[in-house]
């Protein structure tokens, strides 16, 4: 059976140069997306990804990923689109990476399609109308 | 112009609830099909509406006096500062003023959460306000400080006065840079991943009525929800920028000043906005009844999306540093898809105006005036056309 799942990755400073992500790949035979990956000026990493393996290989992967230090959790921030406080205005339709936040043609009407959304926290950041939140 | 019908006439057919009156949406296709001249006969009113960020507004107000009284000289609502260098108890607030200790952009992008913008929809959404004021005090106002909560019913007066709304065209921002900006036209990605443009294109005012025919000083409008008035050309209006055959500007051109009693407006139709890395402002609505007067005036009605076009201009390079020119024309019905081309570069589009409301606010104007509720008013005065000599000049530093 396949997983596909969203996760959170956090390493310390003493990992993070390794090339773990490859070791996933070729040696799990995982299949990754990197939606998000950032290290901070401690030189601690912090990467969110879609895994897809099976499920034999995706434990083995996660066994690895605890065993050299890095934790491993599920996606669980969430942006909330709160459509009472929307304007319409449809300005993070063009910078929303997954198309989650939709300009609908011809009505100009924007919605919003929790699957899709990679957290990114553009929407966040870009609303006028505050009306996209962030919830952990 | 030969007129067919008179303000006195519409306003008769309003009063009997015998108007037909249409958005300036519904107006095209009923043209197409009955052609320009029954259609003039048949259609007395087209309604526009416009929602986003307005920048150039704010509101006046009077506290009151307190005891013993006081000539404020700082005011402050809920920390924003307010304009009190007028007489003794009354005050301006701009809808881009900040309050004094908000970081703006010490860490960029600032996040800018509240604003004149935010104190104007909360004062509208009936909230209390905390109100701070400080004088020097005289002979006559011996008071020095004060500070209370009001709600806009304590308000004696009101005003929302908006010195530049309603821009007739707009810019497209985009970003050459290697680097993501932060402007007033929005977040602009780096090397051309985005654009943005601000205008409800064929559904915009001084889009069906490109120039000034019928807009004018005294026109009664929807406003913030409530009613309103054009009381004078706004600050930039520029009549003379390029237009299309059909009149239609292809850049900035009118703008309005307009005022309404603050307190009958709605919160839904003013909303404080954040531009991150800019600023607070405040998002208006505004529609405007066009009188279909004449056949010439119909046709200025029946502009579409495809015959309207906006410059598509460079805030990374060109727009901050004054210079002049574009990366090329864009029509509103390119912008609306979602996708444009500049210099061969498919761009995706994102809009700060929202279509969706504006079209909320012509079929309320439309509803209103079918109603028998709402009379046009034929203005005092026209605005400045093209036919006079205004033009906008730039700052010479000496």
């Amino acid at each position: 059976m396949t997983v596909c799942k969203k996760v959170v990755l956090r390493f310390d400073s003493k990992i993070v140069e390794k090339p773990i992500i490859y070791s996933l790949i070729k040696d799990y035979g995982l299949i990754t997306n990197i939606l998000k990956a950032e290290i901070n000026p401690h030189k601690e990493g912090y990467l969110v990804m879609e895994v897809t393996g099976e499920n034999q290989q995706y434990a083995e992967g996660v066994e690895y990923l605890n065993s050299i230090g890095v934790s491993i959790d599920a996606l669980d921030e969430k942006v909330t689109w709160i459509e009472e406080k929307c304007m319409q205005c449809g300005l993070c339709t063009g910078l929303c990476p997954t198309h989650a936040l939709k300009m609908n043609r011809p009505s100009m009407n924007v919605t919003f399609e929790g699957e899709k959304c990679i957290v990114c926290e553009i929407c966040v950041k870009s609303c006028p109308a505050k009306a996209v939140e962030l919830h952990f | 112009m030969a007129l067919i019908k008179t303000y006195e006439e519409i306003n008769e057919k309003i009063k009997k609830g015998k108007a037909v009156v249409v958005t300036a949406e519904e107006i095209i296709d009923i043209a197409k099909e009955e052609g320009i001249k029954k259609t003039t006969e048949k259609v007395d009113v087209v309604t526009t509406g416009t929602f986003g960020p307005m920048c150039s507004s704010g509101a006046f107000f009077n506290f009151g006096h307190s005891k013993p009284k006081m000539k404020m000289q700082k005011v402050w609502l809920n920390g924003v500062p307010a304009y009190a260098g007028i007489a003794a108890v009354d005050a301006y607030i701009g809808v881009t003023e900040l309050p004094e200790d908000d970081p703006c952009n010490k860490v960029h992008p600032g996040s800018f959460n509240y604003g004149g913008g935010h104190v104007i929809e909360d004062l509208v959404s009936g909230k209390p306000v905390k109100l701070e004021a400080t004088a020097y005090g005289t002979d006559c106002y011996p008071r020095k400080k004060l500070e209370t909560t009001i709600t806009i019913d304590d308000l004696n007066y009101a005003l929302l006065f908006n010195p530049r709304n309603s821009y007739q065209n707009y810019n497209v921002g985009i970003n050459t840079t290697n680097k993501t900006i932060y402007t007033y036209m929005g977040v602009l990605r780096p090397n051309m991943s985005n654009a943005n443009y601000s205008s409800a294109g064929q559904l915009s005012p001084l889009m069906n009525d490109p120039y000034y025919r019928t807009i004018g000083i005294g026109t009664k409008i929807f406003l913030g929800g409530g009613i309103g008035y054009v009381a004078w050309h706004g600050t930039q209006h520029s009549p003379l920028e390029e237009r299309t055959e059909k009149g239609v500007p292809t850049g900035g051109a009118g703008t309005l000043a307009l005022m309404g009693d603050l307190k009958q407006m709605v919160p839904e139709f003013l909303r404080g906005v954040s531009l991150i890395g800019y600023g607070a402002s405040l998002a208006v609505g505004v529609g405007i009844p066009i009188p279909i007067l004449s056949e010439e005036i119909l046709e200025y009605t029946l502009v579409k999306d495809e015959d309207i076009f906006a410059p598509v201009v460079d805030y990374g390079t060109a727009y901050p540093n004054g210079e002049p020119g574009n990366l090329g024309l864009v029509s509103y019905a390119q912008l609306k898809t979602g996708k444009i081309e500049v210099q061969g570069k498919e761009v995706r589009t994102g809009s700060l105006s929202s279509y969706p409301k504006a079209r909320q606010i012509a079929q309320t104007l439309k509803d209103w005036i079918m109603n028998g509720k709402f009379l046009l008013t034929q203005p005092v005065q026209n605005l400045p056309s093209v036919e006079d000599d205004i033009r906008i000049k730039p700052l010479v530093i000496k």
